[in-house]
């Protein structure tokens, strides 16, 4: 196999208060997209900004592309690994194209002007992410979803091995979250590594090669997306019912929360078949 | 309504900055030819009169130079602390260094000390400012931008009452000195301050356009900037206490000259855009102009007395910044 683009090793991080991530073994090869779920507050965001190098100092290792990431500096952290943040700039005063030029910043020298070349790939990026229209709208004036499809394109500019995303799809529709997802399965085939925070356990099922469940700060199960995706863990580590079935059309698993009503009705008509 | 621009490109860059030049120098012209006692440009004739010479050379020169180096010195600080603090509507009094300049000074004029010695006390008022904001907003090792901007605030506002406290106690003399000086006004700088004025401007022009990149990735805040690769904490404090330092030796020669700069560097980046390349040194230049076209104002109006110039450019910045925030409010993200 191939060197991993991640390899976390019994990472730890605390905030003051003592909440955090705990014993995190994590990782993710060229060619992978790994889905990272949970429950609100599970620490899945926490992992990404520490994985990211935004938040620390970490105990354990974290190795991105083979080296220890607290030896990397800035610049060349940015050169290997892109990051796709929950929020997105609503402050920032630039157009789309210049915001997914900033993407750019770690491959310039110090007093160097992006070259036409750099124009082109940003240019590239927002096409990428269907918003190559909106090139010179200022980002403020964008919708929320228009807006995060222009974060994606920045980290594309980027041009980085590896992806981290924290809920990229929070704010797009049903439309661009399927192209998104088909776009970082593109990048896998490209050999790029993907690492994804998701709530949406379908666009988990049919686009992840491998998800971690993490509950109280820990990754409590990790694996092949349908082992991982099953009943069992699914129950345990959200708190709720799900019922798990197989998409006849795709193959993919498809997770149904249950409702109140749901659930009396199946105990009236099988008790016996709900453990 | 909005022309398009593309991203910043050397031509771009080197258009709008021989712009900027041009407009400094037609205000620097404007500035030492034009005057109440007359005299212009005839002073460069072969025969002119000494008397014209001199207005022009010894008086007119020094005193439109002095205007040029502070009028950039302050765009140069608000265009700091706005990238710093994220936030358009920083100036460069926002942080409080003007405070312990203003404080020094008016303490040095209460004390009796010669006007020789204010800038000089002014200026030590402004460091121990620096150094003491410095400190408290350094939270873990990291330069807090929120605490700076709340310390900045208070630590205004406990000297100017400590001003206020002074001015009750002063004499009429004093006063009149005290209030000449926190309006603001443009003295023909010694050379030996004139050259550190420009020269500390210049070098934050170069330092801006230099971390111009960064502070454009910091647009994303600080962990969006971590992300496309800026040593965020290096370029934070760089911007401070370069910003601060201009600050501090503005306000210790000039006092405190108002709206120079908010106005400029909000006028400069809705004509050239918000790229911090283009927006340090250009603020600089028209920086430059307006201190020099506002003081000429100061000069004539109502000569042969002289307005502060702190008077002039808050009478065009304050309309000028109602006007942007009701149009930052029409867009809906004021």
């Amino acid at each position: 196999m191939a060197e991993p683009a991640l390899a976390a090793r019994g990472v730890g991080f605390a905030y003051r208060d003592g909440h955090g991530v705990a014993e995190v073994d994590l990782e993710v090869a060229p060619g992978e997209v790994v889905g990272l779920l949970g429950p609100n507050g599970a620490g899945k965001s926490t992992l990404i900004r520490v994985l990211a190098g935004v938040l620390g100092p970490y105990r354990g290792s974290i190795r991105v592309c083979g080296d220890e990431l607290s030896g990397l500096t800035r610049r060349e952290l940015a050169r290997r690994l892109a990051v796709v943040p929950q929020e997105s700039g609503a402050e920032v005063p630039f157009t789309a194209l210049e915001t997914a030029l900033l993407g750019r910043h770690p491959h310039l020298a110090g007093l160097a002007f992006e070259s036409d070349r750099d124009v082109e790939l940003a240019r590239r990026a927002l096409a990428r992410v269907g918003a190559a229209e909106l090139a010179h709208r200022p980002l403020a004036e964008l919708s929320s979803g228009e807006r995060q499809r222009v974060v994606v394109a920045r980290a594309l500019a980027q041009d980085t091995p590896l992806l981290l995303l924290d809920e990229p799809t929070s704010f797009l529709d049903l439309r661009y979250q399927v192209e998104l997802f088909d776009l970082l399965r593109e990048l896998a085939r490209e050999g790029r590594a993907v690492v994804a925070v998701l709530h949406d356990l379908n666009l988990a099922a049919e686009y992840c090669d491998r998800v971690a469940l993490v509950a109280g700060g820990r990754i409590v199960v990790a694996g092949a997306t349908a082992e991982a995706l099953t009943y069992a863990h699914l129950t345990r580590v959200y708190g709720t019912e799900v019922y798990v079935d197989v998409n006849d059309l795709t193959g993919a698993l498809v997770v149904t929360p249950l409702s109140a009503r749901a659930r009396e009705r199946l105990r009236r008509e099988q008790p016996a078949a709900t453990p | 309504m909005r022309a398009e621009r593309g991203p910043l490109d050397r031509r771009r860059f080197a258009l709008a900055l021989g712009g900027g030049a041009l407009v400094l120098a037609l205000a620097l012209a404007a500035g030492a030819g034009l005057g109440a006692a007359g005299a212009g440009f005839g002073a460069l004739a072969p025969d002119a009169p000494a008397a014209a010479r001199a207005i022009l050379w010894d008086v007119r020169l020094p005193r439109v130079l002095s205007a040029a180096a502070l009028g950039a010195a302050l765009a140069l600080a608000g265009v700091a602390f706005q990238a710093l603090l994220r936030n358009p509507l920083a100036d460069p009094y926002v942080l409080g260094v003007s405070g312990g300049a203003s404080l020094g000074g008016v303490l040095a004029l209460a004390a009796g000390l010669p006007a020789a010695g204010l800038p000089v006390t002014a200026f030590l008022g402004a460091l121990a400012a620096l150094a003491g904001l410095e400190r408290i907003a350094t939270v873990a090792g990291r330069l807090d931008v929120l605490t700076l901007l709340l310390t900045g605030a208070v630590f205004n506002a406990t000297t100017a009452a400590a001003i206020v406290i002074v001015q009750t106690v002063a004499s009429r003399e004093e006063l009149h000195a005290l209030v000449f000086y926190l309006l603001g006004r443009v003295p023909a700088l010694p050379g030996a301050a004139l050259g550190a004025l420009s020269l500390a401007a210049a070098g934050v022009a170069v330092l801006l356009f230099a971390r111009g990149r960064s502070l454009n990735a910091l647009a994303l805040g600080e962990e969006g900037a971590l992300q496309v690769g800026v040593e965020v904490e290096s370029v934070k404090r760089q911007v401070f206490v370069a910003g601060a330092l201009l600050t501090a030796l503005a306000v210790s020669w000039a006092g405190l000259v108002g709206f120079v700069g908010l106005v400029v560097p909000h006028a400069v980046r809705r004509l050239a855009g918000p790229d911090h390349r283009l927006l340090a040194p250009l603020s600089a230049l028209v920086g430059a102009a307006f201190l020099v076209v506002a003081d000429l104002v100061a000069r004539v109006v109502v000569a042969p007395r002289e307005l502060p110039v702190g008077a002039v450019t808050a009478l065009v910045g304050g309309p000028f910044f109602l006007v942007v925030l009701r149009h930052r409010r029409g867009r809906g993200d004021g």
